[in-house]
């Protein structure tokens, strides 16, 4: 196969309508934000620019997360724990930014370590104050702890709900062990008051834009590569994993290897994720890795429609989307409608919203000759 | 086909720009005020008390004709015990709503979750909850204790009155047990207390299986010299803590255990019969009997037509710093944010414990020093009272980092973090603002 | 206790009755002191009283000690009896109206410590051997030399073995911290206490040794080292103990999962609040038995656990009925709708009770401790140990030996071939997820009684619940139960060494690498059904 029929593949149907919307918010909230008076009904704020850049970022985190579940059936609880490393080696970089500007005016060691009577900074700390080695370890340290999860975890041939226990068992150990406040990581109040990336302040407008575009391109990318991922050669082998394991495997392929690779790719885009979201809700802390957090992903994915990319992007906007209005809309109530709203999708969207969509689509268009790449009908237990 | 599907996705991309911004009627005749308080998830435990104790203060002041002539309206929003949360609904109560003021928080995280969100809109927040101290910004009024207004006048008085010699600190691990520990560590050491006679130690949150640190507890007060424990157990693990207490027969004549975090809320929860004498230090307790605290009670049982609510520290925390904002606005003439926090500094109201708690330059109040010990109903019998008020210290004296800093936020020092020994005003730093 | 009070009752009358004697000038004054309101001259009162020898002594302390000694604003001190009606301290004559506004005397810890040692030296020889032994345990605290009188003759006297020990353990503390006391009478309770050999023994111990003369410190010594060893054997017994007890809770908190998730497969998250629905029954009956019926509290765990069962199992089949039923064959979705139905649970419950931790006491044979050769046992961890082994036998008989356990095995083995056979399967599944759900609300029910019971309970046992049926093999009970006791004693091993935090991350690291090793868990069902 050459490489054509692979990019025109990425930008058939829905993948072409999401990167569509994709450019369009890209373009057009920023020349909102901008130009449009503050009276006009179309006019966006500044905070709903982060908010919508908050919303983005966990689209992509929930893309990583349907790449390995929906394409690869490995179904991580544990992902949260690739979205908080990947924020906290950004936090860490926001932290050495501030410089002399802490309130004790330490030239180095942030706040808490001052107070706290910390003398000099860890060692894992040194590097972090220039950019492109953060930028770095956004990558490496989700990347290395997944490639090593997973060299483990898959070799040994755990798989199905084990392997969901225990990437579970991984973020909530993670947890804990952030929540110590000798790992000089913060603890409980994690790493927060950022002032500058890159020397523009976190909290300008322009920045906020910038973070926001940035993090439009990024989740744009992420469904490139995953997309490339899934259309390739080495896609249609991850789902014969998915769909009979042990098949592909007496098939003579390394079932670990792909496995690995997807694992290792889809933490990376989780920690890029979390990096982007750091700098626009302004903290990071451990309970980012809580399993609740990490099982909460799986429902985006679940919601938007496991194994269509595009739906996983989806179901994170719509569920956070849902969540922010209604925590202000309905205080007191807005678990019932949460809840039940995850209950609904199980119960009658089983395909999510994309999946559900496309069937729809399906049986209109008799003709179609490509099937969509829906959700098998045995999941991958 | 492909046009609705594209419409959808348009639709539900767009709704936030367009839902989220969709500004109540900018009604004139009201003054909103927000309320920042976790309504579900751990900390509903703690917090939906506060949300409903601000409810009535509203209502009550809508009673009294509002103020400057316009109805007061609550804006209730549910951060969920979610800090990130936390940022956003701030950002959203400020932006979107347009509260003149917000009643919030409890942990600390949230309070660093808010700060620059608040400092950057300009808002005004009221902090409600004892903390470790150690901040002090323009933007965010403490009306909860800082360390030394509760944590240093406890162990004297367990030192002058239990003669106690030898210190467990006991903590859940996070950075209020952590500093309030160093600087009670500071400051037993500096009161001759060796280290072999001091034990700290930290547990997770939520920690709920205390049989070995009771009993570790029990080995380290059995040394000959009588012990204390001072806990700085965040709320969720009190009560399996105590529970294993009793259950292990630690009397509070033999180890009296002094808590900072327990009040009448948390005692709902535990059957407090075998812990009488066990203590508390706070600033407010319900059986404070002053008439301000009896009509405030009764008023709050009206309020949330039930006989057996409880009233506690945190709440009072909130009285004390409603009445001052309204104060505050009433002096300024306007809610605008510069001139109302001009005007707090300095306004004194009456607390609930029969004197006047008045806001400092340093944003944090003063208030007397309880001691009190439970009693068999779950309520406290006040058995100690600093004879005066004691001032909020902001940056404490005991830690190596902050004992010069200080924080005025009158003009012209106007500077949370002013480090008297540079004389700078540290937190800006060579770089100017 | 409430024999004690009894007691103190018939006392406090046979003294009543006694012909009135005139207060001492001291005891007046003992009674001036603590009608002051001030706590060092209360306390100062009290041992002032306990010294005089009145005898009025008693009754004044006991009332002081139940909170029924007032100070009326005529500063005369009074009394009031359990069942009301006054009576003045000082005389014990009874007052023909009540006193004006008289308010009770308060207590501080250390007034409550004279009143304790106050009362140890004077019902050393009371008829009550409950008393006696509380007696002689305040004066071994105390260590007060004046009672060493009364204590002698109280040996003397006492005929009940044990107590005899305790008081002259109590002697030996005297005599050991007694500067008066010979050589000799040190070493004789140097003796004595090594024997006791705790902690407190321990402390004395060390204390003689630091200070008495050298032959008192060379017994003292040796003694510290005996003391010491046994202690140390019994620490280890102790961490058994509570990893035993730890180990149960785990066991109780995962077992109902180990049906709905490691039986039927269903990926529970909502079992948590199944356990939170069964401590929140409990909460309710003893609400109703507080207002109702407060004499039968002791009886409302009892009351609790098939009612916590039943409230449980009901709504798990509703659960099942409504939702899961819809779901079988597509186990990971049942993730997502239990996980909404969680949110909806946590918030009812939240709706209906208020976000506030509730109050679930202890019925009598819950509270309290006792020694087991020196290892301190709490009868409520035993009891729970008691109750989740119980749990889990009834558990498996009820699988093992009964046509619905042989039906439920039978569908989740087979679901096609089950349902060939004429069993029922829709049926089976309610009911199995309904067995699941009754047996969490059961864990509830002891859970209330060492936990908080809010809407959270649920939340903080769920993933520790999963890993415990992980571990132990999905599917296989016994597994489980191997796993809960494994882990809870692992993990209290591992908590004097590195911490409670390090302790659990360690053991969730182990958890990870074994999982590794033994990719099915423990205890690894054989066979091909597994490879599905």
């Amino acid at each position: 196969m050459t490489r054509r029929p692979i990019l025109l593949a990425m930008l058939d149907g829905k993948g072409a309508i999401f990167l569509g919307v994709l450019a369009a918010l890209a373009v057009l909230v920023p020349l909102s934000n901008l130009f449009l008076p503050e009276t006009s009904p179309l006019h966006v704020p500044t905070y709903a620019v982060s908010l919508l850049g908050k919303y983005l970022s966990y689209a992509l985190l929930a893309l990583a997360l349907d790449l390995v579940w929906g394409y690869c059936g490995i179904l991580s609880l544990g992902h949260g724990a690739f979205f908080a490393l990947g924020g906290y080696a950004m936090g860490m970089y926001l932290m050495r930014q501030i410089g002399p500007r802490g309130v004790y005016g330490h030239p180095v060691l942030p706040d808490f370590m001052v107070f706290l009577n910390w003398q000099e900074l860890p060692w894992y700390w040194s590097g972090f104050d220039i950019f492109p080695f953060a930028a770095l370890m956004v990558l490496a340290v989700p990347g290395l702890l997944a490639f090593v999860f997973g060299w483990l975890a898959f070799r040994s041939r755990v798989t199905g709900v084990y392997l969901s226990i225990i990437t579970q068992a991984m973020t909530f150990a993670l947890m804990l062990a952030f929540f110590r406040n000798d790992m000089g990581l913060g603890g409980n109040n994690g790493l927060t008051d950022f002032k500058d990336i890159l020397g523009f302040s976190v909290q300008a407008q322009g920045t906020r834009l910038a973070l926001f575009v940035a993090t439009v391109i990024a989740l744009a990318l992420g469904y490139g590569v995953a997309r490339y991922m899934v259309t390739s050669t080495y896609g249609k082998v991850l789902v014969a994993i998915r769909d009979a394991e042990s098949r592909t495997r007496f098939l003579g392929y390394r079932v670990e290897h792909y496995k690995l690779v997807a694992f290792t790719v889809s933490a990376m885009m989780a920690g890029v994720a979390g990096a982007l979201y750091v700098p626009q809700v302004g903290i990071i802390n451990p309970s980012e890795f809580s399993p609740a957090n990490s099982i909460e992903a799986v429902v985006w994915v679940a919601v938007g429609g496991r194994g269509t990319l595009v739906g996983a992007a989806l179901g994170a906007v719509v569920v956070n989307m849902a969540k922010s209005w209604l925590t202000g809309a309905l205080p007191e109530l807005w678990l019932f409608a949460l809840g039940a709203l995850f209950i609904v999708v199980t119960l009658y969207l089983p395909k999510g919203i994309v999946g559900t969509l496309a069937e729809w689509r399906e049986k209109r268009q008799a003709t179609a000759t490509a099937k969509p790449a829906g959700i098998a009908a045995e999941a991958a237990e | 086909m492909r046009n609705r599907f594209q419409k959808i996705l348009a639709t539900l991309a767009t709704a936030a720009t367009i839902a989220l911004p969709a500004a109540g009627a900018s009604a004139q005749d009201v003054i909103k005020v927000g309320i920042l308080h976790s309504l579900s998830g751990t900390m509903a435990i703690s917090e939906t008390t506060l949300k409903d104790v601000m409810l009535m203060l509203i209502e009550e002041q809508n009673k009294k004709g509002g103020l400057l002539g316009k109805k007061l309206e609550a804006v209730v929003v549910d951060p969920a015990s979610n800090w990130p949360l936390f940022a956003e609904k701030a950002r959203e109560l400020i932006t979107k709503d347009k509260v003149a003021a917000t009643f919030g928080c409890w942990t600390s995280v949230s309070r660093k979750s808010v700060l620059p969100v608040f400092e950057e809109l300009n808002g005004i927040l009221f902090y409600p909850v004892q903390y470790e101290g150690e901040e002090s910004s323009r933007n965010i009024f403490y009306t909860g204790a800082a360390p030394n207004q509760q944590a240093i006048p406890a162990v004297d008085y367990l030192m002058e009155n239990e003669g106690v010699e030898r210190w467990v600190l006991e903590g859940t691990d996070y950075v209020y047990p952590r500093t309030t520990n160093k600087i009670l560590e500071a400051y037993l050491k500096a009161k001759g207390v060796k280290d072999e006679d001091i034990s700290v130690n930290y547990t997770p949150f939520g920690h709920s299986d205390w049989q070995t640190r009771v009993a570790d507890i029990k080995k380290f007060g059995s040394g000959g010299k009588k012990t204390a424990v001072v806990s700085t157990i965040n709320g969720d693990a009190n009560v399996p803590f105590y529970k294993e207490l009793a259950n292990q027969g630690i009397k509070a004549t033999d180890i009296p255990v002094v808590a900072f975090s327990v009040g009448e809320e948390e005692l709902a929860g535990i059957d407090t019969k075998p812990l009488v004498g066990h203590l508390a230090a706070w600033n407010y307790f319900q059986s404070v009997d002053t008439a301000e605290n009896n009509d405030f009670i009764a008023k709050w049982k009206a309020f949330t037509k039930n006989d057996k609510r409880v009233t506690n520290d945190p709440m009072e925390a909130h009285v004390i710093g409603f009445n001052m904002w309204v104060k505050a606005v009433e002096k300024a003439g306007s809610t605008d944010p510069d001139a109302v926090i001009d005007a707090l500094i300095g306004v004194s109201v009456p607390n609930l414990s029969g004197g006047y708690s008045t806001m400092m330059p340093n944003h944090h109040i003063t208030k007397p020093v309880l001691i009190g010990e439970i009693q068999e109903d779950g309520q406290f019998s006040v058995v100690s009272q600093t004879p005066g008020l004691v001032v909020g210290d902001e940056w404490s004296d005991y830690l190596d980092g902050s004992k010069d800093l200080i924080a005025d936020w009158r003009a012209p020092l106007s500077c949370g973090n002013f480090n008297a020994k540079t004389g700078k005003c540290g937190g800006q730093g060579p770089v100017a603002q | 206790m409430p024999r004690l009070l009894c007691l103190l009752l018939a006392l406090a009358c046979g003294l009543l009755a006694a012909p009135v004697r005139a207060a001492p000038a001291d005891a007046g004054e003992a009674l001036t002191l603590i009608a002051s309101g001030r706590f060092p001259d209360i306390e100062k009162g009290v041992d002032l009283l306990a010294r005089s020898g009145d005898a009025r002594t008693q009754a004044i302390i006991e009332a002081l000690r139940d909170g029924r000694l007032a100070v009326a604003a005529d500063k005369r001190v009074v009394i009031e009896g359990a069942n009301g009606g006054w009576s003045d301290a000082a005389t014990g004559e009874a007052l023909a109206e009540a006193p004006p506004s008289p308010k009770a005397v308060r207590l501080n810890n250390r007034i409550r410590r004279a009143v304790e040692a106050a009362l140890g030296a004077l019902t050393l020889m009371a008829p009550d051997a409950a008393a006696r032994r509380q007696a002689a345990e305040a004066v071994f605290r105390s260590r007060d030399a004046t009672a060493l009188a009364t204590l002698d003759e109280a040996i003397a006297r006492e005929e009940v073995a044990g107590i005899r020990r305790l008081m002259g353990e109590a002697r030996a503390a005297i005599l050991l911290g007694d500067a008066g006391a010979s050589d000799l009478q040190k070493i004789e309770a140097v003796d004595i206490l090594a024997t006791r050999a705790d902690q407190d023994a321990l402390a004395l111990l060390r204390a003689a040794a630091a200070q008495g003369s050298p032959t008192v410190r060379e017994a003292a010594e040796g003694a510290i080292t005996a003391v010491e060893r046994r202690l140390a054997v019994l620490s280890m017994l102790q961490n058994v103990w509570y990893g035993l007890s730890l180990g149960s809770v785990l066991l109780l908190a995962a077992i109902g999962l180990a049906i709905t998730f490691g039986v039927m497969g269903i990926i529970n998250m909502a079992h948590g609040e199944m356990v939170m629905i069964g401590a929140y029954t409990t909460f309710v009956i003893q609400e109703l038995a507080r207002t109702h019926a407060p004499g039968l509290f002791d009886w409302t765990l009892p009351v609790a656990i098939p009612m916590a069962f039943l409230v449980a199992a009901l709504v798990g089949a509703a659960i099942e009925r409504g939702i899961i039923r819809h779901l079988y064959g597509r186990p990971l979705e049942t993730l997502l709708a239990t996980w909404g139905v969680s949110l909806i649970l946590q918030q009812a419950v939240r709706s209906l009770f208020g976000p506030s931790n509730r109050e679930v006491g202890a019925p009598s044979y819950m509270a309290g401790a006792f020694d087991l050769g020196g290892l301190t046992i709490t009868y409520g961890r035993l009891w729970i140990v008691v109750f989740s082994l119980a749990v889990f036998a009834a558990l498996i008989v009820a699988l093992k030996a009964t046509s619905f356990g042989l039906k439920i095995r039978a569908v989740t083995q087979n679901r096609r071939m089950a349902a060939s056979m004429g069993i029922r399967t829709p049926w089976v599944d309610t009911m199995a997820f309904a067995l699941g759900s009754g047996i969490a609300g059961v864990a509830g029910v002891a859970l209330s009684q060492i936990d908080n019971v809010s809407p959270n309970l649920g939340q903080s046992y769920i993933v520790d619940s999963f890993m415990v049926v992980v571990f132990g093999g999905v599917g296989n009970l016994w597994g489980t139960l191997v796993s809960a006791l494994t882990l809870g004693i692992a993990n209290k091993f591992l908590e004097p060494f590195a911490g409670a935090v390090l302790g659990k991350i360690l053991l969730l690291v182990f958890l990870i690498l074994f999982i590794q090793k033994r990719p099915r868990g423990l205890f690894a069902l054989k066979g091909r059904a597994v490879e599905a």
